[in-house]
C-alpha cells in the first residue's frame, strides 16, 4: 500500500490526458475542455499534429494487415487510448474473423471507454495496466484468457514509448515483454523524433514543453535511439522508416501525396526470431 | 489531373463504360475524395475514401435526377461524410463546393442546366443540414461516451480506494491493541474500540480530549520531553511504558509507541499513538518480584530484597554509613521441637511483627533470612549512634512474653552488630562478621549483643574458611601422618609409633591437629579423615613389619592411632577397622587405638561395646591422655583397655631435678595401680633423659616425646629403629 488510505485520490478531468489529446487530433470529441486547450497549445507550435496521429493510424492499420498476412491472430496493443475509430480489433477482425486483441492502456478513463467499447466482442478485451511493469500486463486475466503466448503474438507500442522516460527504463520493459513471446511474433512500434519533423528542433521544443507540463513529457528518441527497442528482433522490410514509408498499400504510392506531416515519426516492425 | 476520359477502374473494381453515366459519376467521386482527403481524419487510404465516397455520389446524382427532389437524400449524404470520419468542417465546404462544381457537371445528364442547378443548390442545402446534425449527434455522443467513461473510471478508482479504506478500518477497529490519532496540538479526532475499552470509557467521552491532560504521577521524566520534540517535528516516534488514570479510579499501564503522520509534503500533520494494555503484566511482575523478595510466613522482605539494600546501602556515597543487626533467636530450636512447627511458625509471625515496628524510619528495614534469622538495617549518615539504639529496641520488643496456646513463651534473642562507612566491604563480608559476630553474643550466653571485632572476626573467619575447606582438603590428599616413637623405658628400644594426622594448607602451611580435628568432628568430616589416617597407619605398620619382620628387640613395631569421640559412636567403627586389618593383612595385635579419657566419662555398655568387640580381636585400646578428666578409677575396670598413656602434665615437673616429690607419689600410685590391674603405661611429653630415668624408676613402660624423637616420617622411625637395634 503506497498511499495512506486517508490520502485523497481520484478521477481528475481538468488534468490533460494524452489519450484524449490524442483522440481530440484524431477529430473526436472524447475529450474534455482541458485536454483541447493543451492540444491547441502543442499545434501552435507544431501544427501538423493531427497528420502525424492520422499517419500513425494508418501504420497501424497497415502493420496490423501485415500482421494477418502472416498468419498471426493474437494482438496486444499496449498504450491503446481512446479508440475512435480504424482500431487494432476492427482492423484485425475484418481481416481474419476471431483474432484475438488485448488493449492495455494506464489511463483509467481511457480503459473506461475501450471497455465501452468492445463490450459486445468476446475476442477483445482491456488491461488497466502500466508498460513500465509488463510483468502486471502479461499476467493479467485477460491476456492468460485471450492470448496464447506460445504462439505467435502481434505486439504493439504504437505512439507510447516516447512517453516513458529513460529514467523507467522502457528497454528494459520492452525486453521483457519480447522475451514472453514466442518465435514469430511481431513488435509494430512508431516514435516519436525530431528527425523528420518539418520545423526546427526549437520550435518542436514548444510542444514538446506542452506535454511536460501536462506531467507527460514528451520523450524524442533518435532513430539509434528508436532501433534499439527492436533488440532481439529481426527487422522486417523496410526496417525502421518515417510512417508512410513502411509498406504504402498502393503499388504506385507517391510520397508527393502523403501530407509532409505525416513523415515525422518513425515506424517499423521487427519478428523474433 | 486524372479527368481524362479513359477506361478506368473504379475503386469497387467494376469497369465502366469511357465517359458513359458511370465513368462519369466516379469521375466525379474521384474529384470529391481528392477534395476531401486531406481534412479527414480516416486512416483509410485515399483509394479506400474515395470507395466510400462512391455511393454517396450515387444517391447524389439520383437525388439529383429525380423527378422531385428528395432533400432527405441530400441529409443523408452529409451525415454519411460524418460516419466517414469527415468531421473537420472544411470537409463539409470542400464537398459542397465540389457538388457545387461538379455534379452537374459530371451527372446532370441532358438535363436543364437552370432546374439542375437549383435542384444541386437544395441538396446541398439539405447536405450541410445533415452533416450538422450527423456531427451534432456524433459530438454529443462522443461526449456522453467519454463522460460516461470517466465516470466510471471514477467508480473503479472510488471503489478500490473504498476496499483500502474499509480494510485499514477493518484493522483499525479490530486491532486488539488500542490506536488514536490526535492532531499536533493534541486534540484526539479518532480512536479505535480497542482504545476505549483500555481506558473503560466512551467515544462521546473521549471526543474533545487533550493528549496533554493524560499526565500521570508514575509519568517518567523523559515521557514528556519526547512528546513535545514529536509534535514539533523533530522526532519521528517514540516508545515509552506510561501509564493512565481511569475514570473508576484505576490505573492503566501500557507499552505505548508514538509516530508522527505527515503529509506527501513532509509537513506534520497527525500523531498516532499505538499501545498495548500491560496492566495485568505489570501487576503480575510486581507480584511475582514481591513473592520473589518477601518472606511467605512473616511478609518481611526476604534475603534477596536484604541483599539488594544492604548492596545499595554498602554502594553509596561518601558520608554514608550502614548498621545491621543481625538476630538469632535464643532457644528457638527447643520451642520448635517441644510445642511443633506450628507454634514455631508463629512465634516467628509474632516476632517479625515486633521487629518491623523497630525500623520505621526512612532507610531502615527489616528482614528474615531463614529460620529464627532476622536482620535489621539503617542507613544514613548517624548509623554509629543509631544502630545502638536500633539493636537496644530489638532488645526491648523481644521483652513481652509471646502467647501461644495459652502459653507465655519468653524469648531472647542474641544480636551480632557490624556498623561502618559505606564503599569499603561487601554485602557477604559484611553479612559474615554480623554472623560470628551474632555467635559471639550467643557464646556469652546470649540475651545481648555485640559489636563486630576485626580480630575476633580474623579468628572466626579462619576458623569458618578451614571448616568449608576441610573436604575438599581430604580429596585433594592435603592430609598426610607423622610418626612418633613409643620407647621402651627399660631397654631403650623402639616398640612402635603414634600415628599423628597433619594438614598442609595450601594458604596456611602444615597445621596440627588441634586446629582441624574440633573443626572435623563438628563437621562429621572426622568419619572419613579418621577411616583415612587408620588405613593409611595400618599399611605403614605393615611396611614395617615387611621390612624388619619380627626382629626388632621388642617384637614387632606397633602403631597407634588416636579415635575421635565422633568416630567412637560411629556405627561403621568396628568393621572398618576388621576391613582395613584383613585387607592390608595385619594382624590386630599391632594395633592400638587410643581413646581420650573424656570420651569415656559416662560411657554405658552401648558406646564400650565397639571397643570390647575390638579388644576382643586383639586390638589394643589406649586411654589417652589420663588423669587430666576425672581420673574415675573405679571405672577403670569395666573398661576394655589395656594401657593407660599418662598426660604430660603428670610429667612436666620432672624435667627438673629434683622432680615435685607429689607427682613422683601421684605417677608412681598410677603405675601400681595400672599394673594392678593388668593395664600398661606410657607416659608422653618426655624431654629430658632425666625425666626418662625417672619414670623408668617409677616404672612406667613405655615413653615418647622430643627426648626420643618428634613426629616426623615413617623413615625417621626406621632410622631410630636400627640405631636402637644396633646399639
Amino acid at each position: 500500500m503506497e498511499r495512506p488510505a486517508w490520502a485523497p485520490r481520484s478521477i481528475d478531468i481538468s488534468v490533460p490526458s494524452v489519450a484524449r489529446i490524442y483522440d481530440f487530433y484524431l477529430g473526436g470529441s472524447h475529450n474534455f475542455e482541458a485536454d483541447r486547450e493543451a492540444a491547441r497549445k502543442a499545434m501552435e507550435h507544431v501544427p501538423g499534429l493531427p497528420k502525424i496521429m492520422q499517419a500513425n493510424r494508418a501504420f497501424m492499420r497497415r502493420a496490423v494487415r501485415f500482421a494477418v498476412e502472416q498468419g498471426i491472430t493474437q494482438f496486444l496493443d499496449i498504450g491503446s487510448g481512446i479508440p475512435t475509430f480504424g482500431n487494432v480489433h476492427e482492423v484485425a477482425q475484418s481481416a481474419s474473423p476471431g483474432a484475438r486483441v488485448v488493449y492495455v492502456d494506464h489511463d483509467p478513463v481511457a480503459v473506461a471507454h475501450s471497455r465501452a467499447v468492445i463490450a459486445e466482442n468476446p475476442d477483445a478485451g482491456v488491461v488497466a495496466a502500466d508498460l513500465r511493469k509488463p510483468q502486471e500486463i502479461l499476467d493479467s486475466p485477460e491476456v492468460q484468457r485471450l492470448l496464447d503466448l506460445k504462439r505467435p503474438v502481434a505486439l504493439l507500442l504504437v505512439a507510447i514509448l516516447h512517453f516513458v522516460e529513460d529514467a523507467d527504463d522502457p528497454y528494459r520493459a520492452v525486453a521483457e515483454l519480447r522475451d514472453a513471446l514466442a518465435p514469430g511474433s511481431l513488435l509494430v512500434l512508431t516514435h516519436a523524433a525530431f528527425e523528420g519533423i518539418p520545423l526546427s528542433q526549437e520550435q518542436v521544443q514548444g510542444a514538446v514543453d506542452v506535454y511536460k507540463d501536462i506531467r507527460n513529457p514528451l520523450i524524442m528518441r533518435s532513430h539509434n535511439e528508436i532501433a534499439r527497442f527492436f533488440e532481439g528482433y529481426d527487422m522486417v522490410e523496410p526496417g525502421l522508416v518515417p510512417m508512410p514509408r513502411w509498406r504504402p498499400e498502393s503499388e504506385n504510392w507517391d510520397p508527393d501525396e502523403e501530407d509532409p506531416w505525416a513523415f515525422s515519426q518513425f515506424g517499423g516492425v521487427g519478428r523474433t526470431a | 489531373m486524372g479527368l481524362l476520359p479513359v477506361r478506368r477502374r473504379g475503386a469497387d473494381g467494376v469497369s465502366a463504360e469511357p465517359d458513359g453515366p458511370e465513368d462519369r459519376l466516379r469521375r466525379f467521386a474521384t474529384i470529391w475524395s481528392r477534395a476531401v482527403f486531406p481534412v479527414t481524419s480516416t486512416s483509410l487510404t485515399r483509394a479506400e475514401f474515395e470507395g466510400q465516397l462512391l455511393p454517396l455520389a450515387r444517391r447524389l446524382s439520383q437525388a439529383l435526377l429525380a423527378r422531385t427532389v428528395d432533400t432527405d437524400e441530400g441529409r443523408a449524404v452529409g451525415a454519411a461524410l460524418v460516419t466517414a470520419h469527415c468531421t473537420d468542417p472544411d470537409a463539409l465546404t470542400r464537398s459542397l463546393d465540389c457538388v457545387d462544381a461538379y455534379l452537374v457537371l459530371y451527372c446532370g445528364g441532358e438535363g436543364d442546366r437552370e432546374d439542375l442547378r437549383s435542384r444541386s443548390a437544395r441538396l446541398q442545402h439539405a447536405m450541410a443540414a445533415g452533416f450538422a446534425q450527423a456531427l451534432r449527434e456524433r459530438t454529443l455522443a462522443e461526449q456522453e461516451a467519454i463522460a460516461q467513461a470517466a465516470l466510471e473510471a471514477q467508480g473503479v478508482v472510488a471503489q478500490a480506494l473504498h476496499a483500502t479504506e474499509a480494510r485499514f478500518r477493518a484493522v483499525f477497529e479490530g486491532a486488539a491493541i488500542g490506536i488514536g490519532i490526535a492532531d499536533l496540538d493534541g486534540n484526539v479526532l479518532q480512536v479505535n474500540d480497542a482504545l476505549l475499552r483500555m481506558f473503560g470509557i466512551t467515544d462521546q467521552n473521549m471526543r474533545g480530549r487533550n493528549v496533554r491532560g493524560w499526565i500521570h504521577p508514575e509519568d517518567a521524566p523523559q515521557t514528556w520531553t519526547l512528546y513535545d520534540e514529536l509534535v514539533r517535528g523533530e522526532r519521528e516516534h517514540y516508545h515509552v511504558e506510561k501509564a493512565f488514570s481511569r475514570p473508576d479510579g484505576t490505573v492503566l499501564w501500557t507499552n505505548l509507541t508514538v509516530s508522527l503522520l505527515r503529509d506527501a509534503d513532509g509537513t506534520p500533520q497527525y500523531q498516532l499513538a499505538l499501545m498495548e494494555d500491560t496492566t495485568e503484566r505489570r501487576l503480575l511482575n510486581l507480584r511475582l518480584r514481591y513473592e520473589a523478595t518477601h518472606d511467605a510466613l512473616t511478609g518481611l522482605p526476604n534475603r534477596t530484597l536484604f541483599f539488594e539494600r544492604l548492596e545499595k546501602a554498602l554502594s553509596a556515597g561518601e558520608g554514608q554509613r550502614f548498621g545491621l543487626c543481625y538476630l538469632d533467636l535464643d532457644g528457638f530450636k527447643t520451642i520448635n521441637d517441644s510445642l511443633g512447627h506450628a507454634a514455631g511458625d508463629r512465634l516467628l509471625v509474632e516476632v517479625a511483627d515486633r521487629l518491623q515496628s523497630c525500623a520505621t524510619a526512612p532507610g531502615e528495614m527489616v528482614a528474615r533470612l531463614g529460620g529464627d534469622e532476622f536482620v535489621a538495617l539503617t542507613t544514613g549518615p548517624d548509623t554509629e549512634s543509631e544502630v545502638d539504639e536500633l539493636a537496644t529496641r530489638i532488645m526491648n520488643v523481644l521483652l513481652a512474653p509471646v502467647r501461644i496456646d495459652g502459653r507465655e513463651l519468653t524469648v531472647r534473642g542474641s544480636i551480632g552488630i557490624v556498623e561502618g562507612p559505606a564503599g569499603e566491604r561487601g554485602p557477604a563480608e559484611v553479612l559474615r562478621s554480623a554472623d560470628i559476630t551474632m555467635y559471639r553474643a550467643k557464646s556469652a550466653g546470649g540475651n545481648r549483643f555485640e559489636l563486630a571485632d576485626p580480630e575476633a572476626d580474623a579468628r572466626a573467619i579462619t576458623r569458618h574458611g578451614l571448616t568449608t575447606q576441610l573436604p575438599a582438603a581430604l580429596d585433594r590428599g592435603e592430609f598426610f601422618i607423622e610418626y612418633q616413637p613409643l620407647v621402651h623405658l627399660g631397654d631403650g628400644s623402639v616398640r612402635g609409633a603414634e600415628a599423628l594426622v597433619r594438614w598442609l594448607h595450601p594458604q596456611h602451611g602444615v597445621l596440627g591437629p588441634d586446629r582441624f580435628i574440633p573443626l572435623a568432628e563438628h563437621t562429621g568430616l572426622i568419619v572419613p579423615l579418621g577411616r583415612w589416617v587408620l588405613e593409611q597407619s595400618v599399611r605403614q605398620a605393615r611396611e614395617w613389619r615387611e621390612r624388619y619382620g619380627e626382629d626388632t628387640a621388642g617384637g614387632p613395631l606397633r602403631i597407634n592411632v588416636n579415635l575421635s569421640p565422633c568416630q567412637l559412636t560411629h556405627p561403621g567403627l568396628v568393621q572398618d577397622t576388621v576391613d582395613i586389618l584383613e585387607r592390608t593383612g595385619v594382624a590386630p595385635d599391632a594395633l592400638c587405638l587410643e581413646v581420650t579419657e573424656s570420651a569415656l566419662i559416662g560411657a554405658d555398655d552401648d558406646l564400650l561395646k565397639p571397643l570390647r568387640q575390638l579388644a576382643e580381636m586383639g586390638v589394643d585400646i589406649a586411654l589417652d591422655d589420663f588423669g587430666t578428666g576425672y581420673s574415675n578409677l573405679a571405672n577403670l575396670r569395666r573398661l576394655p583397655v589395656s594401657v593407660l598413656k599418662l598426660d604430660r602434665s603428670f610429667t612436666q615437673s620432672m624435667q627438673q631435678f629434683p622432680a615435685d616429690p607429689v607427682d613422683l607419689k601421684i605417677v608412681e600410685g598410677i603405675v601400681s595401680l595400672a599394673h594392678g590391674l593388668n593395664l600398661a603405661v606410657t607416659v608422653e611429653g618426655v624431654e629430658t633423659g632425666a625425666q626418662a630415668e625417672q619414670l623408668r624408676i617409677l616404672g612406667c613402660d613405655t615413653a615418647q616425646g622430643w627426648y626420643y624423637a618428634r613426629p616426623g616420617p615413617p623413615e625417621r622411625l626406621h632410622e631410630l629403629a636400627l640405631v636402637d637395634a644396633t646399639g
